[in-house]
This record gives structure tokens, C-alpha cells and sequence, in this order.
């Protein structure tokens, strides 16, 4: 009889299969649930006894053995194949999460358990009962070892963890199929009608497996340390939430925007020096760029605050709290409140070329001139087309990326704002995630250091005595003595100088 | 004409590119799109040399007629009624003003159909900075009167990148693989150009600036009219291939002209009258999207009164007293009775319509010889995906190394539109050909368009997926070429007289096809006009 020692290759692939999506349920509940601990423990807790409530449930299993255990096997193909993909699109939704997951791990957890007894019983007849235990138990745990081994150093960095799961979902399906012809003879009808199904499954995550790029790309899967929950390429560019033990961060083409493990730092840092600069009481906000909502959520503290108008480039951005609401929690659903109107444009556009009433404070938030499409935003000629947005009295405020990490790249637009008629008063503050990151705060007019943020505007970070400290740059970050060139639209030489200085930081 | 899609393209790309082009699918989509602009048909109706009776009722009487709206005649006609002279009429044989710095109206920006910028002219240049400040284009005098054009309209960077082995590179010279022998020549090339450009002769002046009529006529200078640029290159011993390429590409570029059919003084024109003092950068250019179509369009807001379009001049007659000036007009014959005529179409043209000419020759207008060129203009509905992340971004102008096309200018670049709908401009000057205008009226939109398309492909795979419409202009004496004694053998000295009452003024009396040319020689007739 030739058909034994094959089943035992077959119980070894079967154990490998069942391992791997326990391992692949523990790591995503560590990643979203964090406490891995607590993650792996329940996980693996909750797949041992659904194991055995599938073993206890074999006994009900009377009649064609052989077929409910193909079926079985092709129904674990299934679950465990789609399980990584189907924990993928319900991240962002963490109150669902949780009942998928257990849900998924204990159907896995059952199917698994019914398979091993059912294959026990389907041999019985051909050895003697010691063998047959334990060989098959044998072969059981000697998958589960490779299964272990393999995941943590070949499959997840290689393959990602949606991949990985297809993959192993169509290898399921596989040898369901195979073992349609090693158990033909037991297999009593419906032959075709199994290895139809085989195919069609096999099909299913094959499609899936190829459009599983759609989700997230192999590189990015290894690029990210934390796990990516949502991923897009708009229009304009490819932008990637990623939830970790810290929490979430956005990234635009591959660049950190936030973390917001401290990305009140960074807000609360951009928008309430400015809002103390204005005299006056600000009724009109633009904000340039800042389409995840965080500035907003912080000018929308500002009771006399009664129209913000935001400019994004991509609705991709501006949706993106509908997209992730993990997202809009963070800013507090900044976008529904009735004072904002998004406008999805190009700002050095949008400046050009629409009409607006003049503006009390504008808040310019873009990402770092790392393009040229970008550097435009910095230019001479962008301050001065956003002049007619504004009055004299009004207050502006610039990121200007890191004085420390590119040095002539933040003090190039502050000496581009001064070019173009603007005072300026620049400073920093120290943002974990970005490191120590810049602004500049500008007005048409002079004006005074602002030295705390108005009465009643509650904070995370700003205390009531270090906004002066702010403008204090240590000496690594001061003015650089050498001559600064003003970027213009005919130079873009702040794209150069950005270019030369983060080049020296890059790891590849 | 029918050619398969081999034999055309072996005809422009090459038989190498037609090759592998070709090695893929046979008929490929081509976008909507059709043929613009000049009239070749109307055009040879001069060549006939009939006789035309005007009926008596339809004379009229002019103190001046300025035959041809291009820059020249637009330019004579600005300056006239700048000076309060009124009594002037253009007529233009096109259905639209402006010549080869003419322009389209489009979605989101409009596009040039021609010439696209110009260099910040230096202070010197008093008349062309008049022009520019009226334009508004310029930023008020530095403290010791520089001439600075306002931000947005120089040319944004990043202005240019070459497409060399697939790839897309910064700049217009091949830096990328280029080796130390390259590079020395390069160097020394440039202290060549910057000999010349310190070079002032005994009365002071530069060998090389705007316009040509003020360029030293020192013989050391017009020795350089003898020879080939591509033999100038030899004798200084600089066979770099990418020098010689770069050079190649500067003469295609302002001429329409191979490196061996240039004179080596226009090449060095080309190099050296826009910088004012050796180790300067050359002067910036000055754009918009419509390129020198916002030229056209300022003189048609300020003279635009006095243009008659699709008036065709047949026969320009000297008389005792003045010229009479026959014009053909929607199928029927208009004269008008003139004191002086500007004659500022191109000058070949001008033994066909002035009576007398070819009998008596002021000059011989067989000198001036013109080139052929065809002008793309793709509208995309969105921009080519880049390929390489290394790829240098799309700039205002983008090469194509292994092409004789001169590559494509951005129409939205100036804007800061960077995303979205775009219109390209392809230029492609027809220097190789044999009969080159004859072949190109020879061929229909199609057969120019898959020309195009096929050459665009090398860079842009998707570039037939994003055009939506594809149109074409035929130009076919697009610029005078500047061959090997042609500047300086006195024929443009000669033009630069009156034929009776007749002056010229046109971008061919100076040698090169430039807008300060043009505008130098219309301003040059109309004030002599106004000094009688």
C-alpha cells in the first residue's frame, strides 16, 4: 500500500498550513490589538481549543469519510487563505476587528481539528493503531516546527502577510485536490465535483494573490516596520497609513507626515504661535496643504474662527478620515465641522487663480520640497501671489522642514519669505517622530514673538512659559553664515539644497 | 503620399528606430486632430506671375502698407502708431497674425505653434525693453539700471532634460556617462565661447549680441561665416560625440540647421549673444505658455485695428510717387495707393511680388534660403507616467538624444500646473531631408502625427493612450538658415535698403530667425519711415 506514507506528507503540509495561519492571526491582532503577549496567547489559546472542539465534533462525522475530509480540507483553503486579506480591509474598523478575528481563528481552529481524526480513521485500516498515531502525530508536529521557523524568517519579510496567507491558502487547496486521487478509492461520489472546487478556490486566491499589490506592494510591506492598514495611489501620490504599538502614521511616496504618538507636537507647534500673532480677533483661516485634518482639529479651538478654507491638492487626502476613521478620531473629525470648505486644488493654483477675500491667518502646511512640484510652493512667488489672500495685518506660518537635519533648507525659505516682503520670525520645536522641526512665522507687517497661546485654547504640549524658547535656535541651527540663495520659480534652489542635505541621511 | 509605416518612419526617425519601432504592432491608434494654418496653395498663386486689374471703385489710398503680419511687420506697425502715425494698414495673407511666433487658444493653458521664449534682452537694447515694460513683463531698473524680467514669467526650472538609453537625465548636455576626456573638451569648448564673448573690437563692439546689425564686422569675426560649425569644431580638435551632439542640437534648435550646413559664426551666435560677460550665465528666458504668441497678442491689442487678415498682396508696384499694392481678397482684387510700402514678409518671396525686382535686383533674394519644420501640438489628458524613480521630472523643454526631433516644451510648466491636462509642443526641423518641402506638404495628419507619436513613444510608452487630439502645423520656410557665407557676404546689407518706396523688414535681413531680429527691423523701417 503506497497510499500511507503520502498521506503522511499530506498531514505534514496540513500541519504547516494550520500553523501558519495561527501565526498569521497572532501577528496582525499584535499589530492592531498591540500587547503581543496578550495577542499570541489568546490566539493561540482560542485556535488549541477550537482545534479540539473540531476533534470532538468528528465523531459526528459517519459517512464518506474520505469526501468530508477533502471538503474539510478545500473549507480551511478557504479561511485561512482570504483570512490575512479579509483582517487587512477591516483595520480601519477597529470595533469589528476583533470579532473577525476571533471569528476566523476559531473556524481555522475547528477545521484543522476535524481533519487530523478524520484522517486517523480513514487510515486505521491500514496500519496497526501504534503506527498509525504515531506517525501521524509525528508528521503533525513536525510541520508545525517548519511552519514556525519559515514564517518569522522567510514569509513575512519576503511575502508580506496578505501573500503569505494566499500562498498558503492555494497550497491548502492543493493538496485537497491531491488528495482526491491518493483517496480515490475511498472516496465513494463527487469526485470531479471536489477537484472542480479545488480549482476554482485555487483560482479565487490566485487572483487575489496577484491583485493583493492593490492592497500594498511587496516592497512596502517590507519598507514599513509597522504594518500597513491603508494604502492608495491617488492621483498625485501613494499614500499609506500604517498602525503600529504606537499608534498611526501617515506617509506620502514613502515620507513620514505624522505619527500620532506626537503629531500634537507638531500641530499644536504650527498653528497657535501664529493664532497669538494676529492682533486681532481671527475670523478667516486658509490653510494651504494639511489635508489630514490636524491643523484643523487645533484652529478649530479658536471660537471667533468662523470660515477656515483648506487647499489640498488630493481628495484621496481630504477623504482620508472617512477612508481610515481611526484617522478621523485622531483630528476629531475636524472636516465636519460647518466652518470648513475644502477646495481640492494645486495651492500655487488655487492662489493664481481664484478669488478669495483676504485672509486673518493663513497656515501653510505642505509636505517637504523634495520635488519640484513642490519647491514651487516655496518660492518667492508663491509668497507673493498668497499676498493677495491676505491683509498687512494678517498672520502666516510656514513648516520648514528640520534646521537641524537640512540646515540651508529651513533657512532658505525663511530668507525666500524675507525676499518677498515678509518679516519673519522663525523657530522650532523638537517633534520625536521628525526630529527637531522648523517654522516660520511671516507678516507683511513687523510684529513681536508671540509669547503664549490665547487665553482658554486647551494643549497637550505648549505650556504657558516656553513659547519663547522657541525662537531660541542653538547654535547647530542658527542662520548659517554663508550667503543663502532666495528660491525662485527660475532657481528652485530650495529643492537643491533639500536634495544635497537629505541625501546624507539616506540608508540605501 | 502612401508609405507604409516602415518607409515613413525610416524617412524622419531613421531606419534603425523605424526598425524596432515597427517590430511591434502594425496599425496603431492615432488620436483626432488635423492640420493647421499656412496656406502653401495661396501662397504659390505668387509664384504664377499673373497680371491682376484692380476695378476702379476698389482702390483706397494709405501713407504706409505694411505687407506681412508677423513680428517684423506687427512690430513696424506698433512703432508707427506708438510715434502717432495712424494712417497705416498690415495686411496678412494668413487667416491669423503673428507668423511662426503664432499660438493656439486651449485647455488648460494655450500653446505655442512656433517660437516660444525670449532671452532678457540686455539694457542695451533700449527699443526691445520699452516693449517688455509695456508688456508689464519686466521688474522696475536695479540700482544700476539690470534689466530683471518678473519671476513668473522666466522660465521655471527645471527648464530642461535629455532622454538618452531610456533614461531621462538633468540639463541639455549629457553629463551622465560622460568621461574625463568628454569633460576637458567641454571646458575647452566653453573657453572658446568665452574668448568671443569678451571679444570687443576697436570701436568697442562684441563680436556676438542682439540684434546681428550691431555685431562687429571686424574681419577676425566674419572669417568664422567661412566655415562649417562642424569644421570649427574640428580645427579646435573637439570630436567629443556629446559636444559635437549638444553643438548639433543648438543649430537644429535656432536654425533648423545641421552642425555641418551652420555657419560657425551663427553657431557661436547661438552661444555666445546672450551672455554678457564670459562665466555669466546666459540670459534667462522670458515665457508664458502661448511662447511668443503673448508678442502677437500685445501688438494685436495695440495695432490690431490696422491688421486686415486673408488679404493676400499679388503685386507690389513701384510708382513715381508711391507703390500701389494689388491684394486678393476672398476671390476679388482690392488695391491701395501707398506713399511707402514695408515689404516684411520672408525675402524670397519678394522677386514674386514686387514688379521690377527680378528685372533690376536690389539684392539677390535667392540667397535667403529657408527651412522646413512641422510643429506638434499633442493634447494629453494626463502626464506620461514616469518610469524610473531616477527619471529627472518633466521640465519646459525635453530632448530626445537619439532623435532629430527636437523633443517637446511643456505649455503648462510656466503655470505651475503640474498635474493633469497638459499640451505638449513637438518641434521637429527637417534638416535631413532632401526637398524637405516639397515632402512635407506631401504628407497628410496622420502620416506626420504617427511621425510624431512613434518618436514620442521611445520616451513615453502611454504617450498614444494620453493624446486626445494631435494637430499639426506645416511650416515651410519656417527660418532662414544661416549657412556658410550667407551672414556676412553682403546680401543682408543690401536688403537693409529701400527699393524705391519699398523698405524691408523681416527676421531674414538680420540672418537669423529671432523675435529681436524681426522687431529690430520693423522698428528700423518704421523709424526711418517717420524720420522722411
Amino acid at each position: 500500500m503506497k497510499r500511507a506514507p503520502l498521506l503522511f506528507l499530506n498531514v505534514f503540509i496540513i500541519a504547516i498550513c494550520g500553523l501558519i495561519y495561527e501565526l498569521l492571526a497572532g501577528t496582525l491582532s499584535s499589530y492592531v490589538l498591540g500587547d503581543s503577549v496578550t495577542q499570541f496567547s489568546i490566539i493561540i489559546g482560542t485556535y488549541l481549543f477550537a482545534m479540539g472542539v473540531g476533534s470532538y465534533l468528528s465523531r459526528f462525522v459517519d459517512k464518506n469519510i474520505a469526501n468530508r475530509f477533502v471538503e474539510v480540507e478545500l473549507a480551511v483553503a478557504v479561511v485561512g487563505g482570504f483570512s490575512a486579506p479579509l483582517l487587512f480591509l477591516t483595520f480601519a474598523n477597529l470595533s469589528y476587528f476583533a470579532i473577525v478575528l476571533y471569528g476566523i481563528v476559531f473556524i481555522i481552529g475547528t477545521l484543522v481539528g476535524l481533519e487530523i481524526p478524520l484522517l486517523m480513521r480513514i487510515l486505521k485500516d491500514e496500519l496497526d493503531f501504534k503506527d498509525l498515531v504515531s506517525r501521524v502525530l509525528a508528521f503533525d508536529y513536525i510541520g508545525a516546527l517548519v511552519a514556525s521557523l519559515l514564517f518569522p524568517i522567510f514569509f513575512v519579510p519576503r511575502l508580506g502577510l496578505n501573500r503569505t496567507s494566499l500562498l498558503f491558502g492555494m497550497l491548502n487547496a492543493a493538496v485537497a485536490i491531491w488528495g482526491t486521487w491518493l483517496l480515490e478509492p475511498l472516496l465513494k461520489k463527487h469526485i470531479t465535483l471536489l477537484r472542480v472546487k479545488g480549482a476554482i478556490i485555487i483560482i479565487l486566491l490566485a487572483i487575489a494573490f496577484i491583485k493583493s499589490d492593490r492592497l500594498t506592494t511587496l516592497a512596502e510591506d517590507s519598507l514599513y516596520v509597522d504594518n500597513i492598514i491603508y494604502s492608495k495611489s491617488s492621483h498625485y501620490q501613494r499614500i499609506i497609513v500604517t498602525k503600529g504599538k504606537t499608534g498611526y502614521a501617515l506617509f506620502l511616496n514613502g515620507n513620514l507626515q505624522f505619527s500620532s504618538f506626537d503629531e500634537y507636537r507638531y500641530h499644536e507647534a504650527l498653528v497657535h504661535p501664529v493664532f497669538s500673532v494676529f492682533r486681532g480677533q481671527p475670523k478667516r483661516v486658509l490653510v494651504l496643504g494639511g489635508g489630514d485634518g490636524l491643523a484643523l482639529r487645533e484652529i478649530e479651538k479658536y471660537p471667533s474662527v468662523e470660515y477656515i478654507q483648506l487647499v489640498d491638492l488630493d481628495p484621496d487626502m481630504t477623504n482620508i478620515s472617512n477612508a481610515v476613521p481611526a484617522l478621523g478620531e485622531l483630528n476629531h473629525h475636524s472636516f465636519q465641522d460647518p466652518r470648513v470648505h475644502v477646495t481640492n486644488a494645486d495651492a500655487f493654483v488655487w492662489l493664481d487663480t481664484v478669488d478669495a477675500e483676504p485672509f486673518d491667518v493663513a497656515v501653510i502646511d505642505f509636505p517637504d520640497p523634495n520635488n519640484f512640484a513642490l519647491g514651487k510652493l516655496y518660492t518667492t512667488r508663491f509668497y507673493n501671489l498668497l499676498k493677495k489672500k491676505i491683509r498687512p495685518d494678517s498672520a502666516i506660518v510656514v513648516q520648514t522642514t528640520s534646521p537641524l537635519m537640512a540646515r540651508m533648507s529651513f533657512w532658505c525659505i525663511a530668507s525666500t519669505l524675507e525676499a518677498a516682503g515678509y518679516s519673519v520670525k522663525p523657530y522650532y520645536t523638537t517633534v520625536p517622530s521628525f526630529g527637531v522641526w522648523g517654522y516660520a512665522l511671516a507678516s507683511l507687517s513687523p510684529f513681536d514673538e508671540p509669547s503664549k497661546v490665547r487665553d482658554g485654547i486647551e494643549t497637550k504640549f505648549i505650556n504657558a512659559g516656553m513659547m519663547p524658547s522657541m525662537f531660541e535656535f542653538p547654535k547647530d541651527t542658527e542662520r548659517p553664515n554663508e550667503p543663502i540663495e532666495v528660491n525662485r520659480l527660475d532657481n528652485q534652489a530650495l529643492v537643491r539644497y533639500y536634495e544635497e542635505e537629505w541625501r546624507r541621511f539616506e540608508q540605501y | 503620399m502612401t508609405l507604409s509605416r516602415r518607409e515613413l518612419l525610416t524617412l524622419f526617425l531613421g531606419a534603425p528606430f523605424a526598425f524596432a519601432a515597427c517590430r511591434e504592432t502594425s496599425a496603431k491608434r492615432l488620436p483626432e486632430g488635423e492640420i493647421i494654418g499656412q496656406s502653401a496653395n495661396i501662397g504659390h498663386i505668387l509664384r504664377e506671375g499673373r497680371t491682376f486689374e484692380v476695378p476702379q471703385a476698389n482702390w483706397e489710398t494709405k501713407k504706409v502698407v505694411i505687407v506681412g503680419a508677423g513680428i517684423a511687420g506687427l512690430s513696424a506697425a506698433w512703432r508707427l502708431k506708438s510715434k502717432g502715425f495712424e494712417d497705416v494698414v498690415v495686411i496678412e495673407l494668413e487667416k491669423e497674425a503673428g507668423g511662426t511666433s503664432r499660438s493656439g487658444v486651449g485647455k488648460p493653458v494655450n500653446y505655442p505653434w512656433g517660437a516660444h521664449y525670449l532671452p532678457v534682452p540686455f539694457a542695451e537694447n533700449a527699443d526691445l525693453v520699452t516693449l517688455l515694460d509695456e508688456m508689464s513683463l519686466l521688474e522696475p531698473r536695479g540700482p544700476a539700471g539690470e534689466i530683471h524680467a518678473k519671476e513668473e514669467f522666466l522660465c521655471r526650472e527645471p527648464e530642461e532634460r535629455v532622454f538618452y538609453k531610456g533614461r531621462w537625465y538633468e540639463g541639455l548636455y549629457l553629463n551622465a556617462g560622460a568621461s574625463q576626456e568628454d569633460k576637458r573638451q567641454y571646458g575647452q569648448f566653453y573657453a572658446e565661447v568665452n574668448k568671443w564673448i569678451n571679444f570687443r573690437d576697436a570701436k568697442g563692439r562684441r563680436a556676438f549680441v542682439l540684434p546681428v546689425a550691431h555685431c562687429s564686422d571686424d574681419a577676425e569675426v566674419t572669417a568664422l561665416d567661412k566655415l562649417s560649425f562642424a569644421d570649427w569644431l574640428t580645427q579646435k580638435g573637439l570630436n567629443s560625440e556629446r559636444l559635437q551632439w549638444y553643438c548639433d542640437y543648438a543649430c537644429r534648435d535656432d536654425y533648423g540647421l545641421k552642425l555641418e550646413e551652420t555657419s560657425a559664426w551663427a553657431g557661436l551666435f547661438y552661444f555666445c549673444s546672450r551672455v554678457k560677460k564670459s562665466g555669466d550665465e546666459s540670459q534667462p528666458f522670458i515665457t508664458v505658455p502661448e511662447g511668443n504668441g503673448q508678442f502677437v497678442n500685445h501688438f494685436i491689442a495695440r495695432v490690431g485695428d490696422k491688421v486686415r487678415k486673408d488679404w493676400m498682396a499679388v503685386a507690389i508696384e513701384p510708382k513715381e510717387n508711391g507703390v500701389e499694392v494689388t491684394c486678393l481678397v476672398d476671390g476679388t482684387l482690392r488695391g491701395i495707393k501707398a506713399e511707402k510700402v514695408v515689404f516684411a514678409g520672408p525675402m524670397f518671396t519678394a522677386p514674386y511680388a514686387i514688379r521690377g525686382f527680378r528685372e533690376a535686383p536690389p539684392f539677390d533674394a535667392s540667397e535667403f534660403q529657408h527651412n522646413a519644420w512641422f510643429v506638434a501640438n499633442l493634447h494629453l489628458k494626463d502626464r506620461p507616467v514616469q518610469r524610473f524613480r531616477t527619471d529627472f521630472p518633466l521640465a519646459w523643454d525635453n530632448v530626445l538624444y537619439e532623435s532629430p526631433s527636437l523633443g517637446y516644451v511643456t505649455a503648462t510648466h510656466q503655470k505651475g500646473i503640474d498635474y493633469g491636462p497638459t499640451t505638449l509642443t513637438y518641434y521637429y526641423p527637417m534638416c535631413a531631408e532632401q526637398n524637405a518641402r516639397t515632402k512635407l506638404f506631401d504628407y497628410d495628419r496622420d502620416q506626420i502625427a504617427e511621425v510624431c507619436l512613434s518618436d514620442m513613444e521611445r520616451a513615453h510608452k502611454d504617450i498614444r493612450e494620453l493624446t486626445t487630439r494631435l494637430d499639426v502645423m506645416r511650416w515651410g520656410h519656417a527660418m532662414i538658415s544661416p549657412r556658410p557665407n550667407f551672414i556676412w557676404s553682403g546680401v543682408r546689407q543690401k536688403a537693409m535698403e529701400p527699393y524705391r518706396s519699398i523698405h524691408f523688414a523681416h527676421t531674414d535681413i538680420g540672418g537669423v530667425a529671432l523675435f529681436e531680429e524681426a522687431f529690430y527691423h520693423g522698428l528700423r523701417v518704421a523709424d526711418k519711415i517717420l524720420s522722411n
